[in-house]
Formats: structure tokens, C-alpha cells, sequence
């Protein structure tokens, strides 16, 4: 498979001029300490010296400074945007960090030991041994029913969540349904609620139990958060209000033929009805391929 | 297959990068132009960017077209890549090299108002004459030199604040910013620190510090109109240079590293028709201090620093979260910018949740 830095006419050496991965070494540090932190209290926000990064706030600034801090030079970067691996974003992220530390970039979800994602998490099963890193806007699961900071950090502290029950509550009173789209808020390891960033509910539970390290950073909020491996991941729900992923139900991908994954609504052109296309890319491809996926 | 969902990512950008370039091409500008005439623009770029560097911010307006907000985050960005090596010694503003002072709290000061470079006074009239004129450069040479061999000459200025000061009619802060700062007497730092509330007083005036000039101008706007009893009257405001000092590493020596241009406001929270008097039956002092010169913003950050500080908050502009996580411009730009990525997935998940309400309502979809 061609790798995409070559694709994107970068070359492997890193950029004259700057550190290893752009961020200075004591920014560096900070950033794995926090991450530690993080990891040693799962689900738990920590606050860290988010710094400008050469991409706009929004865009991906607390991904980037989580996948800059960790990458070494044996690294195999993927990054997707939307489940695509090909989105303008991703791929000015990708070149990014490519430039910035020479390292080899891929497409392949296989063969990526870190992959920094923004509102999806690969169709593709992941193992112990690769990293998933997201770009989060709003770390806080609290922030719909309390806009002060100050406040919803004392509300976990307190594991205070009766106001988000109540609005779930208050949200089956008006419309029958749990209307929460993506950034579902799920409770992890049974202490903090935790905002999954804006993945599609068909994603969230394969964060529970998973084999494999996920690290959250908001750039501009200012917070660190991760699941470690085998943790419990659990979304809000009630006994008789459960929590539903996107209803695929009778559809499937166009291209691949898949039923069994998130898929894209596309307005045809031509006719105006809908159309159907796996929204990860790289998998589309591979079962496209009919490789094992 | 009429639609192909963003392929080809890597020519896009590309090709809108090769735009850009060819509108930017019509016509050339050198970046000393810029540094020399549109001193404002550069100013308002270092302070929102957050590091002094006149040449830098120049070439930062010039790269992003004229965009100030752009223009900052190159210089933030920028900024990330440079290590922190220490903190500069406490500057004290009395020792200014003033180029402009003012008053509005009293008609006479000790030294006196020093209008110096302002436009505050004439009248807003294009000059059409200006079209087409390109600027003589040697008359402002020989001001320069002529402005330089009186430095010598201008002496200190006591500042405002410190005649109300001793006269018992200001609030002692100096006991108040200990107590609310860590013990140690480092400041706050909001480039390594994430703020967290209550912020101490030094967090605060960092902040306001690097905050967009328009965001802090309408909150503050907002407080004078209406929303908020904040309305100060200006002690002083004064524009000059500023000498920074270290500790030398080895010597202990303390040093100076050179000077920066800065404006700084003192305002009286006097209030109008409400005046804000504090428990000692004094006038609290709101402050803000900027690079360059950029006084509606030194004025705006004395107003927020006041209205930040008064006891019971009651609208936006009073209260601390509201301020200071909404007047960064890189902070603010970049999110609402970032709406024109894709938001497919996103977008779906809501898809799915209005239909599956509209279901329930009709009975159409069934549970399953």
C-alpha cells in the first residue's frame, strides 16, 4: 500500500528549524505527565497548559498536542476526520505531523500504532498495542445543563450526575426518546461521566472493555482525559429507556455492501433519495478488496 | 455516481493554497511597510499573540492577508515552539518613558497631560488627497532624530493613582493579590497553567491581556451601557516604553534586556450614579496594560478587570468564566470556524434521533 506521505510529497527527514514533533521537550513532558495522570484516573478531566498549535482551536489542537507528545520516531501515523482518511483536515493534520517528525504515515487502520481521529472510531477491531488518540470540543458531559466550570467541577468531585439524569429524564418526557445524537455521555469505571467527544452512538460501546488505550484532549478547554484499556465504559440509560446506537436497519454500503457498519447519507444527485457508503473509508476499501477485515 | 465524498483532500488543499497565492500576487508589499506603518495593526497583533516581536507580527499581518485574529494565532502558534526560560523581574510603570498621559479624572496633574501621538482629537474625514500619495519618509526621520536627542530631557511622572493613593481614597490590592495568588509570589501562568476559577487577580489580567481587542470592547461597551454598574473614570492612561528586567543567572544582578512600548489604564471605579465603594470607604482601581499602543483596548481590560471583581455578579461582563473564556480571538475564531469542517457523523447521529422522535410521535417506525 502506498504510503500517504509520499502521496502528499513529504519527505521522511523532519523540518529544519524546529524540535521533533514541533512541541519543545518540556512541553513534551507536561503533556505525558498529564496523560499519566489521566490514565490513573479514568474518565477524570486534567487540566493541562494546552498550547497554539499551528492549526486553528477546533480543529484538532488537543489531538495533535496528545499525538505529538507520545509519537517516536517508529511510529505509524493514521489520522481520520469523519471516519475518512482522505478529509481536508486529516489530511492537514497528517501532514503536519508528518513533516514535523519524518515519521510513516498509513491509511491501513492494521498497521497504525497511533491514530488520531476526530468524531469516529475505526470499524476495524484495534489492538493492545495501538493508541487511539481524539480530537475533543467539548470535554465537558456536564456543559449542556451547567455552563460554570467552576460548578461541574464540583459536581464530579461530588459525583453529582442527578441533573443530567433529569435531563434525560425531562427529554423522554418531551419526545418519547433519548434525543442525544452524537457525544453521548457514558459513565467510565462506575466513578466520572465522561463526554465520549462527538462519535456516532453506533461507536460507544466499543469503548467499553476495549483492549486499547484512548486518550481525549480539548486544545482549547484545557483538559486531558482517557479510557485505559478493559475499562468500563457505560452510556446513561434507564431499565426501560435503553440507550439505542443509529438504526442502519435494512441499509447498507454501496460500495463494500457491508450492514454491519456506520454508515454515510448521501443525497443523490440526481434523483434526490437517499444513498448509503461505510463512513470509514479505509475499511470500505479493504472489504472492497475482499480482504479480512 | 454523481457524488464522491471528499477525495482527493491533499489537491484541494493544495489548489485553494494556489488561489490564495495568485490573489496575493497582484499586488507586492514588503513587511517593513508594514512594521512602519501600520504600527497599530502590529501592535494589536503582539498583544493578542502574546509575545513582542514588532518584525514577526509585520510579517504575520502580511501572511494572513490583513486578518488581525490570523495574524495572532500565527504568532501564538509560533510562540508554542519557544521554551520558557524565566519570568522578568516586576516592572514598575512609574519609571515609564512616557510618549502620552492623560487624565480625565482631573483637569491639572503634577507634570501635566501630555497629548503626544494621537488622533483622538481631529476629525474623521478621508482625506481624498491621500489616494495615490505615497508617503515622504525623511520628514518623520528627522522628528525621530530630533524626538531622540531630548530623551535625556523627559523626566518620570508620578503616576495618578499614586496622589489618590495617598490620600487614602484607593483600596489597598497589594495584600489582596498575595492572598489570592499562590503563596509564592511567582504569578499565575496561563500559558502553562489551564485557568481554573476563582482565578487569582493575575490569571485574570493575563488573560485580558492576550483577549481580543473587539470581544473586550463589547464586553466592556456592555457594562457601561447597561449591563453592569462598572463606569470608571480614568485616573490615567499613559503610552511609553517600559524597561524589563532579569535576574541574571549567575550574578544575581538584576538586568535590563531592553524596553517595550506599552499602554497602560488606571481607572477609577467610580461608577455613574452608582459608585463602587469598597468596605473600607475607598474607590477600587481597575487596571490594564498592553503592548503597544492599543488604548480602547488598555481601557476595555480596566473596565473587565473592575467588573470582574465586584462582589455579587450579575451579568456577563461581571462574571469571571463568562470573560475570560470568551475573549480570546485565536480561541474563539478557530471554533466557530472550525463549523466548515465535514460533520457527517455527527450529523447523521442527529438525522437519526429527529426521525426516530418523528416516529414515535406517528407511530410510524417501529422500535425495532
Amino acid at each position: 500500500m502506498t504510503e500517504l506521505s509520499t502521496l502528499a510529497g513529504t519527505d521522511s527527514e523532519a523540518v529544519e528549524g524546529y524540535n521533533f514533533a514541533f512541541l519543545d521537550e518540556f512541553t513534551k513532558r507536561e503533556l505525558r505527565r498529564k496523560i499519566l495522570k489521566a490514565v490513573a484516573i479514568p474518565g477524570y478531566q486534567v487540566p493541562f497548559g494546552s498550547r497554539e498549535m499551528p492549526l486553528a482551536k477546533g480543529w484538532g489542537t488537543g489531538g495533535i498536542q496528545v499525538t505529538l507528545s507520545i509519537i517516536g520516531k517508529s511510529d505509524v501515523l493514521k489520522v481520520i476526520d469523519q471516519g475518512s482518511d482522505e478529509s481536508v483536515n486529516a489530511v492537514n493534520i497528517r501532514n503536519l505531523v508528518s513533516r514535523m517528525t519524518g515519521v510513516k504515515t498509513t491509511s491501513d487502520t492494521s498497521r497504525a500504532t497511533i491514530i488520531q481521529t476526530r468524531h469516529r472510531i475505526p470499524e476495524e477491531p484495534l489492538t493492545k498495542d495501538q493508541i487511539l488518540v481524539f480530537q475533543v470540543p467539548f470535554p465537558e458531559p456536564l456543559r449542556t445543563i451547567e455552563p460554570s466550570e467552576q460548578v461541574t467541577r464540583r459536581m464530579h468531585a461530588e459525583q453529582d450526575y442527578s441533573g443530567m439524569w433529569l435531563h434525560l429524564y425531562e427529554d423522554i418526557v418531551k419526545h418519547g426518546k433519548i434525543t442525544i445524537g452524537a457525544r453521548y455521555p457514558c459513565m467510565v469505571n462506575g466513578r466520572h461521566l465522561m463526554d465520549p467527544s462527538p462519535i456516532p452512538r453506533w461507536d460507544v460501546p466499543r469503548l467499553h472493555k476495549s483492549p486499547v488505550l484512548h486518550l481525549f484532549c480539548a486544545g482549547r478547554e484545557k483538559r486531558i482525559y482517557a479510557i485505559p484499556p478493559h475499562t468500563l465504559v457505560e452510556p446513561l440509560e434507564f431499565e426501560d429507556y435503553r440507550f439505542e446506537t443509529e438504526d442502519f436497519c435494512g441499509k447498507v454500503c454501496e460500495r463494500c455492501g457491508s450492514s454491519d457498519t456506520f454508515l454515510d447519507e448521501i443525497i443523490d444527485d440526481a434523483t434526490g433519495n437517499p444513498r448509503y457508503l461505510c463512513s470509514d473509508t479505509s475499511f470500505c476499501e479493504k472489504r472492497q478488496r475482499g480482504e479480512d477485515v | 455516481m454523481g457524488y464522491v465524498p471528499v477525495k482527493g483532500g491533499s489537491e484541494a488543499i493544495k489548489n485553494a493554497g494556489r488561489l490564495v497565492d495568485s490573489l496575493r500576487s497582484a499586488h507586492s508589499m514588503d513587511v517593513s511597510q508594514i512594521q512602519g506603518r501600520l504600527r497599530l495593526s502590529v501592535d494589536q497583533v503582539m498583544g493578542e499573540g502574546g509575545l513582542y516581536a514588532p518584525e514577526l507580527a509585520a510579517l504575520a499581518i502580511k501572511q494572513s492577508d490583513g486578518d488581525l485574529v490570523a495574524a495572532s494565532f500565527l504568532i501564538r502558534a509560533y510562540r508554542s515552539t519557544l521554551p520558557r526560560i524565566g519570568y522578568s523581574e516586576t516592572s514598575d510603570t512609574t519609571d515609564m518613558f512616557v510618549l502620552r498621559r492623560i487624565s480625565s479624572a482631573f483637569k491639572d496633574i503634577p507634570g501635566g497631560q501630555i497629548l503626544g501621538p494621537s488622533i483622538d482629537y481631529t476629525e474623521r474625514l478621508l482625506d481624498f488627497e491621500e489616494r495615490g500619495v505615497t508617503d515622504d519618509c525623511d520628514a518623520d526621520d528627522d522628528a525621530d532624530q530630533e524626538f531622540g536627542s531630548e530623551k535625556s530631557d523627559i523626566p518620570k511622572f508620578k503616576k495618578v493613582s499614586d496622589l489618590l493613593r495617598d490620600n487614602g481614597l484607593l483600596e489597598d490590592v497589594s495584600a489582596d493579590n498575595e492572598t489570592s495568588d499562590d503563596a509564592s509570589n511567582e504569578p499565575y501562568d496561563i500559558t502553562r497553567e489551564s485557568i481554573r476559577f476563582p482565578a487569582p487577580r493575575s490569571a485574570r489580567l493575563q488573560t485580558l491581556a492576550r483577549g481580543e481587542t473587539g470581544a473586550m470592547l463589547a464586553l466592556a461597551y456592555s457594562s457601561l451601557r447597561g449591563y453592569g454598574s462598572v463606569h470608571p473614570t480614568i485616573a490615567e492612561l499613559r503610552v511609553g516604553h517600559v524597561q524589563l528586567r532579569i535576574k541574571h543567572p549567575y550574578t544575581g544582578n538584576n538586568v535590563c534586556i531592553g524596553d517595550v512600548p506599552v499602554t497602560e489604564c488606571e481607572g477609577i471605579l467610580s461608577g455613574v450614579g452608582a459608585t463602587e465603594i469598597t468596605a473600607d470607604n475607598r474607590f477600587s482601581l481597575g487596571y490594564g496594560l498592553v503592548f503597544g499602543q492599543n488604548e480602547k483596548k488598555a481601557i476595555s481590560m480596566s473596565i473587565l478587570d473592575g467588573t470582574m471583581g465586584v462582589s455579587e455578579p450579575k451579568t456577563p461582563a461581571e462574571d469571571p468564566e463568562f470573560v475570560l473564556y470568551h475573549i480570546d480571538g485565536i480561541d474563539a475564531m478557530g471554533f466557530v470556524e472550525h463549523l466548515k469542517l465535514p460533520h457527517y457523523v455527527t450529523f447523521q447521529s442527529s438525522l437519526d434521533r429527529i426521525r426516530a422522535v418523528q416516529g414515535a410521535g406517528t407511530g410510524e417506525v417501529s422500535d425495532d
